[in-house]
């Protein structure tokens, strides 16, 4: 299996953990990688705000540089922003000329002249689909065994192309946390939405959002996340979420790479992980420390996390 | 805030961009489905079906008045669910696009935030997230907003979330430009 990998900016700046861990993952799993060369921004929600066009054209660019150098290879975004984006850009290649001859017009500035023939996939669709649980579960030589993961999907990859899940029950996350030997926390956030930028716009909207599904999360070791505004937005406001409801809603978020990872036995460092990712995970037979921390350091974390509880 | 030069290139006024928001909506029935889908109606002035309607009677004052289409988090509930099929998340990004063209006063805080955006992929081709909050909190001059990234900033640095040096930088002003060019011509 090979990709396009189309990273986006948040994974070289606040989700550098989430590209760390897609990438050791996959190879891990025994996919490849192509980064798309000179990739740009996909204009996330701001384009929009400026020119329609202008929204199509800055994804189409990077499809046109995916295609350019082999084009029957799908493109694997993890960021769900960026995976709409380009899907958006996809879409409109392919089933409306009249914006499709728009797009190639301003691509031409840059000597692109893309037919529109690549296809975009979201990182949870490739390990859901392509990759499947079962191959998951052959690789793990470290089971979550006694972990309660909340699986959430956040949006945007699912609304509005639900191209891998049923965008209203979205379930392709629990077979992947099943093969992880934890167990799925049943719970009603998992399409619930973050608020996206409104937690930085409008910051009363946003925050209610966020209270909403930490809250519902009570009872779940870790919320696996894949896109990094959801990552973002459940981590960084935690404590005026809690201030607002007058309970407690500090919670584990991971990525789900990182939660693949852990369980594949793949060092913490790789995975962008600290202290077993806040997991109160078993110490692995035969091994008194996982690799790369401190036997100190991991112990005093786990202590913290059940105090916590 | 100084005349953001990705927004105003000669770009149509903001009666234009509302004739296409009419023509999005224009088969909406009224049934509600997208308030009820929402989950920001709570935080609206007008709720989303309310909103339609007075986009089909032309109402641009009342439309301008609300900042229901700030609050659309883009999570394409009620696009999906519309039994009509209308392209209602589309219609709120160009009412945003029309209040930005108009720049309208009271919807500077949102104009800015998507307006440093652009600018920093406009000169770099990709976002460096940490300069542009820092700009975005420059252009709205808001010390309470500076207060609450500044506490954010040193969370994210100490989990060791923020980047650090430069990264490769990509111009795309000429993308940017002909683009602009394309999709004003007459």
């Amino acid at each position: 299996m090979r990709y396009h990998y189309y990273p986006g900016c948040s994974l070289e700046g606040t989700a550098r953990d989430y590209d760390r861990s897609t990438r050791a993952v996959l190879a891990a799993l025994g996919v490849e990688l192509l980064e798309i060369p000179d990739w740009t921004c996909c204009g996330a929600s701001a384009a929009g705000a400026a020119g329609a066009l202008l929204a199509r054209v800055l994804p189409a660019r990077n499809l046109a540089l995916a295609e350019r150098r082999e084009a029957k290879r799908d493109v694997l975004a993890p960021c769900s922003a960026c995976y709409l984006n380009l899907r958006h850009a996809a879409q409109a290649m392919r089933a409306n000329p009249r914006e499709a001859a728009a797009i190639r017009e301003v691509l031409s500035v840059e000597e692109l002249r893309p037919e529109g023939r690549t296809r975009v996939r979201h990182l949870l669709d490739v390990l859901a689909c392509d990759v499947g649980a079962d191959r998951v579960a052959a690789r793990v030589i470290r089971p979550l065994r006694g972990i309660r993961i909340a699986p959430y999907y956040g949006c945007q990859c699912l609304r509005p192309y639900a191209d891998f899940d049923d965008p209203e029950r979205p379930t392709s996350m629990e077979p992947l946390i099943r093969a992880l030997g934890a167990e799925v926390f049943r719970w009603r956030s998992g399409g619930a939405c973050c608020g996206a930028s409104l937690a930085s716009t409008q910051r009363e909207a946003g925050l209610s959002r966020i209270a909403a599904i930490l809250d519902d999360a009570r009872g779940a070791d870790a919320v696996a996340t894949v896109c990094p505004m959801c990552q973002m937005n459940l981590v960084a406001f935690q404590g005026p979420a809690s201030r607002r409801l007058r309970r407690d809603l500090a919670r584990t978020v991971l990525y789900l790479p990182q939660l693949i990872g852990l369980a594949l036995g793949l060092p913490q460092e790789a995975l962008g992980c600290r202290g077993e990712g806040g997991l109160p995970l078993p110490t692995p037979p035969g091994r008194a420390a996982v690799r790369g921390r401190s036997p100190d350091g991991a112990a005093d974390r786990r202590d913290g996390e059940e105090v916590r509880r | 805030m100084n005349v953001p030069p990705v927004m105003d290139s000669s770009l149509p006024p903001a009666g234009a961009e509302l004739e296409r928001v009419r023509r999005m909506v224009q088969a909406c029935m009224q049934c509600g489905t997208c308030s009820g889908s929402c989950p920001n109606a709570a935080a609206m002035d007008l709720t989303p079906r309310r909103l339609w309607r007075l986009v089909l009677l032309d109402r641009g004052e009342e439309i301008f008045r609300s900042r229901t289409f700030t609050l659309c988090s883009a999570c394409y509930r009620c696009t999906l669910r519309c039994p009509r099929g209308l392209p209602l998340t589309e219609a709120m990004h160009a009412l945003q696009r029309a209040a930005h063209r108009g720049r309208m006063r009271r919807y500077r805080a949102v104009t800015a935030f998507h307006h440093q955006f652009l600018e920093s992929v406009r000169r770099n081709g990709r976002v460096n997230e940490m300069a542009f909050m820092m700009h975005y909190i420059a252009a709205v001059k808001n010390p309470l907003l500076l207060l609450r990234h500044a506490a954010l900033g040193l969370q994210l640095a100490a989990r060791g979330s923020l980047p650090l040096g430069r990264r490769p930088s990509r111009s795309l002003e000429a993308l940017f430009r002909r683009a602009a060019e394309v999709e004003n011509a007459p």
